[in-house]
């Protein structure tokens, strides 16, 4: 298989305001958010990130899409790299989380070729590629409506369809369920297997054990910034059930004290 | 132009253009009350100032001397009812608030006598001839002025030894500034402080949601996630906010072109609006690399800021420094031709309208001047970039 995203000890650290001291309850004044991060992707597979809250998911995937710069450390992502050719790289991916909003005074139609544009996308291209993706994903009726007069399912299908307006080889996507009613995770999931079966490689993060045994063909658990395990199901649980075998993990990781 | 910097161009137009309410506020607005308040204030200064000034008045004269008589008469032609009475303390009380028409003209009782043997070396006081009138009262203001000036020169009639500037003729002329200069220099004390601060208001309206309400929204991110170059991004913005700067400033100016005469009571203003096509080029040049600057410096201020709300409050001291730059031409005559002044932003612009406004523009300061908004606004669109790239700026909130 042809190894696709390749991370190198990736490090990223943040400076504390006074305000985040209290909410952490630290006295610090820096934290570590990923620390010496490695793992690799391999073309046509979904690999899921598996982590509490806080554990550097969001941080890696942001440091991946190159919307933050790592402090040290690497990830080539089809033979780019973030730190130095970061335009290439966004050429490369779709980057899609909860945090990425879409213009609400805007209709779909408009977004649709407003990104195409920004992506180079040719302009029958684009109108093949929205006809398809708009009855896809049964945003054709709203075309014309603006994106603040849609549902919060309607939006989010339209993030997506627009970050794959250039149709990149890897997807990169954060909590893809996050806050979507049950028939419209199922639509996104169901969408991403599709996007594997043709080729296309997904790294996502999440907390839902269900989904990374559902979609998921390997699986990298990160707990405080650290890659604790990685690999196929399999080579992390063994014969125990994922969220059996995390929280033995994560005990193991935090001393037995959660 | 690159396509990219086009696209976002185009998109920040749709956005304006297709929010009708935005469009409204922002460029049909500002002119329109600019020119509704503004001749509202000029119509409603010179009715306060022409009101009842035509009304007859009566002149009650007490003791009316002999050598006076022809002279008051003579207001007559000024509509004014001249009749030699005695009044009382009560006749006085009523000019406050009922007979608001009348003026009271109290002489000493031997007027003429007392006058001829006055001696201003005895130190003693002159006689005193007292007039009661209403100054609320336009009419009685107005006689009054007219009364004080005929005794005045009455009194130098008296004693006359040498006049200044009398004018012998119709034609006599003694202020040698031409009516089109006297209009050139109200313009440029007005004007480029007026051009300076409608610019900056209309920039002020739209760039806090331009980038800082783009950061509020999350909708920056997923801009900074296409393989879009980040300088295109800032040149896209900068661009789109100085058209729309221009437009909401062209509304402020010309209601404010259209009220003005109103409001300084220049009937004939426009006479006094002579440029040469070579002015208008200046003025527009100008005008064009002012907004450049601006909406380069309200850019950066928003995309500083962490919210709509806190990009507002941060230009605040920018429309301050607009002011101020504004104001200089105020308290100076013609335009610098100091070179350097032609390099300090805003103020150079100043000085170049200035200029124009005097009708004594000079290319190589316009070049000076135009040059410099130019490299300041290549170094804010550099700097753009860099916020951009930035997440510190971008995502901290």
């Amino acid at each position: 298989m042809k190894e696709i995203l390749r991370v190198e000890e990736l490090c990223k650290t943040f400076k504390l305001s006074p305000k985040q001291q209290k909410i952490e309850r630290t006295t610090q004044r820096y934290k570590t958010a990923v620390d010496h991060l490695s793992f690799n992707a391999y073309q046509g597979e979904i690999f899921g990130l598996l982590g509490p809250n806080g554990a550097g998911k969001t941080t890696t995937l942001r440091m991946l899409s190159t919307l933050i710069r790592p402090d040290s450390g690497d990830a080539i992502i089809d033979g780019s790299s973030v730190v130095n050719h970061p335009t290439d790289v966004r050429s490369k991916i779709a980057f899609l989380t909860s945090e990425l909003k879409l213009e609400d005074f805007f209709t779909p139609n408009y977004i649709f070729d407003f990104f195409s544009k920004l992506h180079g996308v040719d302009e029958r291209v684009m109108q093949e590629r929205k006809q398809q993706m708009f009855s896809r994903f049964g945003i054709d009726k709203f075309a014309e409506v603006k994106v603040a007069n849609l549902s919060t399912g309607m939006k989010q299908k339209l993030s997506l369809i627009v970050s794959l307006v250039h149709q990149p080889n890897i997807i990169i996507f954060d909590e893809p369920t996050n806050g979507l009613d049950v028939l419209t995770a199922r639509t996104v999931t169901d969408y991403l297997q599709e996007l594997r079966s043709e080729g296309k490689t997904i790294i996502l993060s999440t907390h839902i054990f269900s989904l990374v045994e559902r979609l998921c063909d390997r699986v990298g658990i990160i707990i405080d910034g650290r890659m604790i395990s990685y690999g196929t199901l399999n080579e992390v649980c063994g014969d125990m059930n994922l969220e059996d075998r995390f929280f033995e993990i994560y005990k193991e990781q935090k001393g037995g004290e959660e | 132009m690159k396509s990219n910097t086009l696209t976002i161009i185009k998109k920040e137009f749709a956005r304006f253009f297709g929010d009708r309410q935005l469009l409204f506020t922002t460029v049909i607005m500002p002119g329109l009350l600019i020119y509704l308040i503004y001749s509202m204030m000029g119509n409603g200064i010179g009715k306060m100032v022409s009101e009842g000034a035509g009304d007859p008045v009566t002149l009650r004269v007490e003791h009316m001397p002999k050598s006076l008589e022809p002279i008051l008469q003579s207001l007559d032609s000024a509509g004014v009812t001249v009749l030699p009475a005695a009044f009382t303390d009560a006749d006085i009380k009523q000019l406050e608030d009922n007979d608001l028409n009348t003026l009271l003209v109290r002489f000493p009782n031997d007027f003429d006598q007392q006058v001829a043997n006055y001696d201003p070396q005895s130190g003693e006081l002159a006689p005193n001839i007292k007039i009661y009138y209403n100054s609320t009262n336009n009419a009685s203001q107005r006689i009054y002025t007219v009364l004080e000036n005929m005794l005045s020169g009455y009194e130098s009639m008296m004693s006359n030894r040498f006049d200044v500037n009398r004018a012998d003729t119709a034609e006599a002329q003694f202020d040698m500034a031409s009516e089109e200069s006297i209009g050139a220099m109200i313009w440029s004390k007005i004007l480029p402080m007026m051009i300076l601060i409608m610019l900056f208001s209309g920039m002020m309206a739209i760039a806090p949601s331009a980038i800082a309400g783009e950061k509020e929204r999350g909708t920056i991110a997923t801009l900074l996630v296409t393989p879009m170059k980040r300088n295109d991004l800032a040149l896209g913005k900068i661009v789109s906010l100085s058209c729309i700067g221009i437009l909401s400033g062209l509304s402020s100016f010309i209601g404010i072109v259209l009220s003005l005469p109103k409001m300084i009571n220049l009937d004939n203003a426009g006479a006094t609006f002579h440029y040469t096509p070579s002015d208008y080029v200046i003025l527009l040049l100008v005008i064009l690399s002012t907004v450049l600057i601006m909406s380069s410096v309200v850019s950066m201020l928003s995309a500083l800021a962490k919210d709509v709300k806190n990009a507002g409050t941060m230009m605040v001291p920018g429309m301050l420094v607009v002011m101020v730059c504004g104001l200089i031409p105020m308290f100076q005559g013609n335009a610098s031709t100091n070179f350097a002044a032609y390099l300090i932003p805003f103020y150079n612009s100043t000085e170049v309208m200035v200029g124009v406004f005097m009708h004594e523009a000079q290319w190589s300061m316009t070049i000076v001047c135009l040059c410099a908004n130019v490299v300041y606004t290549a170094a804010a669109v550099w700097g753009l970039t860099r916020m951009f790239n930035s997440e510190k700026i971008m995502f901290s909130r």
